[in-house]
């Protein structure tokens, strides 16, 4: 009898055992670890050893923090404009989009079947200043001979918005999906204009899906350094940019997971106070709704 | 390259070879401990080293022993650069130098590419060297600078075998032979070399640039391309403030940044490896450039030039050497000092249009040229004659090396130059 009690009571733990022991062994060790390293000091020649050197963090922060504040911003700017696309875009898939619903979302994910380096090289290739558009621009005089969108913070936004967009419109579509037509009826109902019940009805209950939304294209937008490569030029550096040549090229472990920490911390913090400001303490259960 | 540093002033590793106990040690033995013989080899050009003549001859010994143990197991595996080979030109993954080697030794050779960036390559294999595991290959191409000095004084290669060299020294350039950076050839023999300068479009940019002052010219504001590394930006932009940067100072570096700095609002954008195609597409007119690439995107149809500047230009040198722990060394070093033969270094030098290493494959390539008729014998002919593949004596006189860095520097001169790309 008690037996048998204990395993009922161990099952529930036992079956979540095989999530936590993946969160450990590939998220939080490797996360232990990185903070480890950002406050080492050596090199790879004699090696990195842990002197607890903080100042890696203020150098770090002293010497990128344009890059920082950049990232943020184009993060910003990116996950705006990609929602004001977005929301459309997922509302008329989802009320207007009848039997069509799948195979419109399929063609929202059909890029993907692409590498998205591919894409973006593509549109370094398009968008070159003897290329196809420009150069027909020019030939117009709608724009001046010095005319150029590679390497400015345009051609960088631009990318990112466009790599980014599906995780845009997919969680807001899975929150208007789930909007019953009904309700909408019963506004009607109630005398409610299409405006109002927009505004009163379908936009709070898609709320939860716009924070989701906001969360899939900030986060990695801000972190992406893919864009400013192909896409960007002098003044367009992210801090994903700089974190991957400390690593990969520099060799310099400890300012690189230095950096990564405190892009990590700056987005947690902004992440949370972002939650709050829409009236939940609890971000999982808002992005999961 | 003469190296002229005192005796009293030899690089920190350096010393470490010649004074530790380990030559003497058990280990030293081992393969593992034999490229650290190779490092006492190192300094036995340089006089004056007291104290290290029962190491040296230790050494010698051990590699020879270390040698002798060694067969032929026909095949080795060769990582390269992209595009640093000759091609087919109707099979671009055919090369043929190579089958030309596997028929006459009967040695297969497997050919990689995995060589984007020496930093990077070398960030990706140091656990397994540390290790002391096979990296995969058996034949590395490592630039010369930071990251060979540590491969070096890391004890990360095999010490090559001197009588296997008979091809090498008797052909090889004076740049080659002896190098600073390897002094008595212990444990690199050179691939290719070449020189960072500038190339350009001359049709975009209307007129004949001559110097690195021209890189900061505002008719060309957002036309100008940069590297993005540690190593050839700083180098050139101390060679445009007039220094040479072999010797320069700290406080030249500060000048040298200064300059970068100055000329940052002009600049397009910092390039890694890709700064080629921009140029042909004249998206940028002017950029730091290697001077093979210049040659390729020509020779595939851009209309590009390419100028060694009038204020002296970074020189540097890709180097073959075997990984230590490599499973396959005596066929690796029997390629290396192949490819020294004239009639081979010409092919390659004609595939590749670097610096060879071999400067008497120019007879080679006139003999090449003369079997051709019309508008190709006459470019072959022309390319036999170029100064940027053939440089002349007077042409070595501009040319530098990079600056040696000790630890303590490398924290200064990277803090300087770093941001200036990560911008």
């Amino acid at each position: 009898m008690s037996r048998s009690r204990l395993r009922a009571r161990l099952v529930p733990y036992l079956l979540v055992l095989p999530g936590w022991l993946w969160l450990v062994i590939f998220f939080v060790v490797p996360t232990l670890v990185m903070l480890s390293v950002s406050t080492m000091t050596g090199d790879l020649g004699t090696g990195f050893k842990q002197t607890f050197h903080w100042s890696t963090y203020s150098d770090g922060w002293r010497l990128y923090h344009v890059q920082f504040v950049r990232s943020i911003v184009y993060g910003l700017i990116a996950t705006a404009i990609c929602l004001v696309i977005a929301y459309p875009v997922a509302y008329w898939i989802a009320f207007r989009g009848g039997r069509h619903k799948s195979s419109l979302l399929f063609l929202l994910l059909l890029p993907f079947f692409v590498s998205f380096v591919i894409r973006t090289q593509s549109w370094n290739f398009i968008l070159s200043d003897n290329g196809m558009v420009i150069s027909r621009l020019k030939d117009w005089h709608w724009v001046g001979q010095d005319f150029h969108i590679l390497a400015t913070p345009v051609a960088v936004i631009g990318g990112l918005i466009y790599n980014f967009l599906p995780f845009t419109v997919l969680p807001i579509y899975v929150a208007l999906e789930r909007v019953d037509p009904a309700l909408l009826e019963a506004s009607a109902d109630l005398y409610a204009s299409k405006t109002a019940a927009f505004r009163k009805v379908v936009l709070p209950l898609s709320m939860p899906g716009v924070f989701a939304a906001v969360l899939l294209t900030f986060v990695p937008v801000t972190a992406d350094y893919v864009n400013a490569a192909i896409l960007g030029g002098t003044k367009t550096t992210m801090i994903g940019n700089v974190i991957q040549t400390e690593y990969f090229t520099n060799l310099n472990y400890p300012l690189a997971a230095a950096l990564s920490f405190i892009l990590m911390g700056g987005l947690l913090i902004g992440v949370f106070a972002y939650a709050k400001s829409l009236g939940t303490d609890d971000v999982l259960d808002m992005a999961g709704a | 390259m003469s190296d002229d540093r005192p005796a009293d002033q030899l690089p920190p590793d350096l010393l470490r070879g010649l004074t530790t106990p380990r030559l003497t040690r058990r280990r030293a033995l081992q393969v593992g401990g034999l490229s650290a013989l190779g490092l006492a080899l190192t300094a036995c050009s340089i006089p004056g080293a007291a104290g290290s003549k029962l190491g040296l001859s230790a050494a010698r010994k051990e590699i020879e022993k270390f040698w002798l143990n060694q067969h032929k197991t026909g095949q080795f595996r060769f990582g390269n650069w992209p595009l640093y080979i000759d091609v087919n030109p109707k099979n671009q993954n055919d090369h043929p130098t190579l089958d030309q080697f596997t028929k006459q030794t009967g040695i297969k050779v497997t050919y990689a590419e995995p060589i984007q960036d020496v930093g990077s390559f070398f960030g990706k294999v140091q656990p397994q060297l540390a290790a002391g595991q096979d990296i995969g290959y058996d034949l590395v191409v490592i630039t010369n600078g930071l990251y060979l000095d540590k491969m070096i004084g890391l004890d990360y290669l095999t010490p090559l075998d001197q009588t296997r060299m008979p091809n090498f020294y008797a052909n090889a350039s004076d740049l080659v032979k002896d190098p600073s950076f390897d002094r008595g050839n212990v444990y690199t023999m050179a691939w290719q070399s070449g020189i960072t300068g500038i190339g350009y479009d001359p049709k975009l940019v209307g007129r004949e640039i001559t110097s690195w002052q021209d890189l900061m010219d505002p008719a060309f504001r957002g036309k100008i391309g940069m590297f993005a590394d540690t190593e050839d930006l700083p180098s050139s932009a101390l060679c445009a403030i007039g220094v040479n940067p072999e010797t320069s100072t700290p406080g030249d570096w500060r000048k040298a940044a200064a300059w970068l700095r100055k000329q940052r609002p002009l600049v397009r954008k910092y390039y890694e490896q890709d700064y080629v195609a921009p140029l042909s597409k004249g998206d940028i007119w002017a950029s730091m450039a290697w001077s093979g690439d210049i040659f390729q995107a020509n020779a595939s149809g851009a209309n590009l030039k390419f100028v060694v500047p009038k204020e002296g230009a970074p020189i540097w040198t890709d180097n073959m050497c075997i990984p230590g722990h490599a499973q396959h060394p005596l066929d690796a070093m029997t390629y290396m000092d192949w490819v020294y033969q004239p009639s081979v270094a010409a092919a390659l030098a004609e595939g590749i249009n670097y610096i060879t290493p071999v400067p008497t494959s120019a007879a080679n390539i006139i003999k090449d040229a003369n079997a051709l008729t019309g508008q190709d014998k006459a470019s072959l002919k022309e390319f036999a004659s170029d100064p940027l593949i053939f440089p002349s004596v007077a042409d070595y006189t501009k040319l530098h090396r990079y600056r040696v860095l000790d630890a303590q520097e490398q924290k200064v001169w990277n803090s300087l130059f770093e941001p200036i790309y990560q911008s």
